[in-house]
């Protein structure tokens, strides 16, 4: 009855998968995406830190602190470019990004 | 120990749900608030794992900082969600097969874990025992010092996006008047006034 690593990795797995899922179901709403990356960042570190904590090493929870904190400066940085390509074109629409086809 | 389990379970079957309703909800505003849930169940396994300090860094930084920012800027702009919505059922297929192939390989490569007999040798950074140092104590004490490059590093990443938004979103308005200091420093009163002599009669 106790919750081995295999348990953790299980639901890291289904958070990354829903993830992957999200940005194929919503292809063309870009902050569900950024949300749906925003889970898959998630899950990882969910593997870091039950890796972590199975294994007795603290290496895995400084790395989920970095990818916490670039996780947080994509966000940022992806919502910005989505607020600038409203202003421009009125519409967050992905298939409208192709100001720069050839 | 029994508490533990169901608060594993709970925890995760709760995560897994929220995550599904973050991709499947209509309302944006919901998928955010969907996402905290999913965010705090996440925490709740942290703490569950022992990784205390994570697990109150993902509630600040998720929950206080990221979500936020989408709940801003989900309710700033004025979009038509609906319409976004329109070719959703047209990938639900071919989406949920492709997630369910993945899904079975990455529980195949991880369903039988065993941990090889010359890993714990090569552990980076061994925790200490609870009794000596806390989980916070602990990762202070490694990450100001064999992890201080990457500290230093990942404070630049953040300047960086700080910097890259800020200029992103900075709009410079034509139709505002704007004070021009350094014109003004340079005006005296011998260009401020003009003597003109007018003509009787004449106009200028």
């Amino acid at each position: 009855m106790s919750i081995g690593i295999e348990h953790y990795l299980t639901v890291a797995a289904m958070l990354f998968v829903i993830g992957i899922f999200g940005i194929f179901l919503n292809r063309k709403n870009i902050i569900v995406i950024l949300m749906s990356i925003e889970l898959m960042l998630l899950a990882v570190n969910i593997n870091m830190v039950a890796f972590s904590s199975y294994m007795g090493d603290l290496a895995g929870q400084i790395f989920t602190l970095f990818i916490l904190t670039v996780a947080a400066a994509e966000a940022a940085i992806g919502l910005a470019i989505l607020v600038v390509f409203y202003r421009n074109r009125g519409s967050i629409d992905v298939s409208d990004v192709n100001v720069m086809k050839g | 120990m029994i508490i533990a389990t169901l608060a594993f379970y709970m925890f995760s079957a709760v995560a897994v749900v929220a995550g599904l309703m973050v991709v499947l909800s209509r309302n944006p505003v919901h998928a955010v608030l969907w996402l905290i849930l999913t965010f705090f169940s996440a925490a709740g396994l942290f703490v569950i794992l022992g990784a205390e300090f994570v697990a109150m860094l993902l509630v600040i930084v998720y929950v206080g900082a990221v979500a936020v920012l989408f709940l801003f800027v989900v309710m700033m702009l004025d979009v038509d969600f609906t319409e976004l919505k329109s070719g959703m059922s047209k990938y639900v297929r071919i989406g949920s097969l492709i997630g369910l192939v993945i899904l079975v390989e990455i529980l195949i490569a991880t369903s039988a874990w065993v941990v090889a007999d010359s890993a714990p040798d090569m552990r980076a950074a061994i925790t200490p025992a609870l009794e000596d140092t806390q989980n916070t104590e602990a990762i202070g004490q490694i990450l100001y010092t064999q992890y201080v490059y990457l500290f230093q590093a990942s404070g630049l990443i953040l300047l960086v996006a700080m910097i890259g938004a800020i200029v992103l979103t900075m709009s410079h308005r034509k139709d505002v008047k704007r004070q021009d200091i350094v014109a003004q420093i340079y005006r005296d009163a011998d260009k401020a006034v003009e003597m003109i002599d007018v003509k009787p009669g004449q106009g200028l």
